[in-house]
């Protein structure tokens, strides 16, 4: 007992004695943000690692949280599956960091109901908002109440919970307010809990990743989304409907964000080099859908010519095209 | 009252009370084979989803976004690093606060007031830790999103834990064992050090033990400082080649743990990937069962020599 007491007062003193000083700086690129986004760039960060020796971390603090480390500089690159916002923009100009925007790949909200529903195949997008608007709140329960020939039978609703992007995203695309949402259904941070509760019940509707969805596909349906001023051009979600933009308002872009100083570094340089010439390859082995081939070599020629800045200026208006968002002007 | 009557009624009254004590003992049965029946589905759960995928692949690789290929070599190396940290910090700090509260501390109304906040410290969120973590040691002291940061954070988490079993396990020592010793003239950290705590060391260690499996199964502290999800590296060594032979490099390493990288391949699209989960759940039930079983091999050790 004695000698155990001893040990561990012993070795706390010793710790605190030799090694306060020392950091943990070496040529590591520190990357955090978007749990979305994670998956492409834990590929590129095992390959490059694999490849050159060179350390990479990547956390997943969630979108939000990783550019509150990022615009304090204490990230080199940031994954974002939304674009940068105002109030981070003036946190990076406080603390002098400049950044180069990057959008890498595409992912595509998917409204999904059980495979054995035979009464909806697509859904307007006004419909959407009927049912999942803050106003819909213990009102809009059964299915016929959103379509009279839908049966009369109680809608069981799946959905993304509040901390993650993908609500902001569907919130915001849906009814018009990001976060703005109706409370009463099955909220989950985790796409896996909403696509068991989806299979296992035929009166119930959610929305997920387009890779959950990807992933599950015999025992899900996912219903095509139509505009109401387009009748009969109903969209469903696949790689070309999200890449020629037709398929909205639910695709989004995920963006990749590099701290201009962390440049300086040339194990970052050559990580985001990597990143960039591999990523169309990554985004489709984790299933997701990659930017056309010739918007990846606008993007490679951005960041090689390192214009910064964001084409967003602070908004998150991204049911845009690819096209259309490399070529609006950066402002930083 | 004739006596043929009062043995009647006493006769009936004994066979209630055994009837009421036969039926508790059934629901006391019936409730602990239901505890270990959960313990058991949930472990054999586990099992069927993860065994499957734990070989020594799975131990050395690092994390992959090919469920195949991926291994949790990181996490458990970091999972082990946060634990030694871990009970350097809490048990020393845990039990010098215990001993004194309980054993040097005036009865008034301050320490009411302290002993009540260390009881409700242990029902704090554990996110609220890591929040304070965040702010305390990874950056007014500068630890970094280290295994410094992450060990102290889940320290303060466990730490009213130990501080209230230590007090408890000095509680359950008669009085006369500490008269005894002033009355040979001991100061009161003699009667401490020498019966005091080699006594309790039962009690304590349960509470250690206790305090060290609540630790090792937490993520959201450890994610609020910013704990990695992918890292293929691993802390530098301990140990060195050149004097003084022993390095501390590697507290301030970043770090992965085992509930994270479950964390992170529970909510992954596809199967595999929970299978993975799965398997890693395994060997943080291992991990967490030996540790428990040192600590009571340690327990048995330590109280063999003492007879009162």
């Amino acid at each position: 007992m004695k000698v155990i007491f001893q040990g561990c007062f012993g070795a706390i003193g010793v710790a605190f004695g030799l090694s306060c000083a020392v950091g943990f700086a070496e040529g590591v690129v520190k990357i955090d943000g978007s749990s979305t986004v994670y998956p492409i760039t834990e590929g590129a960060a095992e390959d490059f690692q694999k490849e050159t020796g060179t350390k990479v971390t990547v956390g997943i603090s969630g979108t939000g949280g990783g550019f509150k480390k990022f615009t304090r500089g204490e990230t080199d690159v940031q994954n974002a599956s939304r674009p940068i916002l105002e109030s981070e923009l003036k946190a990076a100009k406080e603390s002098g960091i400049e950044y180069i925007e990057l959008p890498i790949a595409y992912d595509a909200l998917t409204v999904v109901v059980n495979a054995k529903n035979d009464w909806v195949d697509t859904i307007r997008v006004s419909e959407l908002k009927k049912i999942w608007e803050p106003a819909a709140q213990g009102k809009i329960v059964k299915w016929n109440q959103i379509r009279p020939e839908w049966p009369d039978k109680v809608i069981k609703l799946y959905g993304a919970g509040s901390d993650s992007g993908t609500f902001d995203y569907f919130t915001e695309a849906i009814n018009g307010k990001s976060k703005a949402s109706r409370g009463d259904y099955t909220a989950s941070e985790d796409d896996n809990v909403l696509v068991q509760g989806v299979e296992g019940d035929k009166y119930a509707l959610g929305y997920m990743g387009f890779a959950y969805y990807v992933a599950h596909q015999k025992r899900l349906k996912a219903l095509a989304v139509e505009w109401d001023d387009k009748k009969g051009a109903a969209v469903r979600p696949s790689e070309q409907t999200v890449l020629t933009g037709s398929y909205n308002p639910l695709s989004r872009p995920l963006f990749l964000y590099v701290n201009l100083k962390s440049l300086e570094k040339p194990e970052v340089m050559k990580f985001v080099e990597f990143y960039l010439a591999h990523v169309e390859t990554l985004a489709q082995e984790v299933k997701y859908i990659p930017l056309p081939s010739s918007a990846y070599e606008k993007v490679r020629d951005r960041f090689k010519k390192k214009k910064k800045g964001t084409a967003f200026a602070g908004h998150g208006d991204m049911a845009v095209p690819i096209d259309e968002i490399l070529s609006r002007p950066l402002v930083p | 009252m004739r006596p043929d009557l009062f043995h009647a009624l006493q006769a009936k009254r004994a066979s209630r009370r055994r009837s009421i004590d036969q039926w508790f003992r059934r629901l006391g049965l019936f409730l602990t084979l239901t505890t270990l029946g959960i313990l058991g589905i949930l472990l054999l759960n586990l099992a069927m989803n993860g065994l499957a995928r734990i070989d020594w692949n799975f131990l050395s690789s690092f994390p992959s976004r090919r469920a195949g290929e991926a291994g949790v070599l990181s996490a458990w190396v970091g999972t082990l690093l946060l634990m030694m940290v871990t009970a350097g910090a809490a048990i020393p700090f845990g039990l010098a606060a215990g001993i004194y509260l309980e054993e040097y501390a005036p009865k008034n109304r301050w320490t009411d007031f302290v002993e009540i906040n260390i009881a409700n410290l242990a029902g704090v969120p554990s996110i609220l830790y890591g929040l304070m973590a965040l702010g305390l040691f990874v950056y007014q002291f500068q630890f970094g999103q280290s295994v410094l940061a992450g060990g102290l954070a889940l320290a303060c988490l466990v730490l009213p834990i130990v501080i209230v079993a230590t007090r408890e396990a000095l509680r359950t020592i008669p009085s006369s064992i500490r008269e005894a010793a002033f009355a040979l003239g001991a100061t009161r950290w003699q009667a401490v050090w020498h019966h005091l705590l080699p006594y309790s060391t039962g009690g304590i260690a349960t509470g250690v033990i206790l305090a060290m499996s609540r630790a090792i199964g937490e993520s959201a502290p450890l994610i609020t400082i910013g704990a990695l999800t992918f890292i293929a590296f691993l802390p530098p060594a301990p140990w060195v080649d050149h004097v003084p032979f022993v390095s501390f490099d590697w507290l301030f390493s970043p770090f992965t743990a085992l509930p994270i990288q479950m964390f992170n391949w529970v909510s992954r699209p596809g199967e595999e990937f929970q299978a993975n989960a799965a398997a890693a759940g395994l060997i943080l039930m291992v991990i967490t069962l030996s540790m428990n079983a040192a600590a009571i091999l340690l327990r048995r050790r330590a109280q063999r020599n003492i007879t009162w």
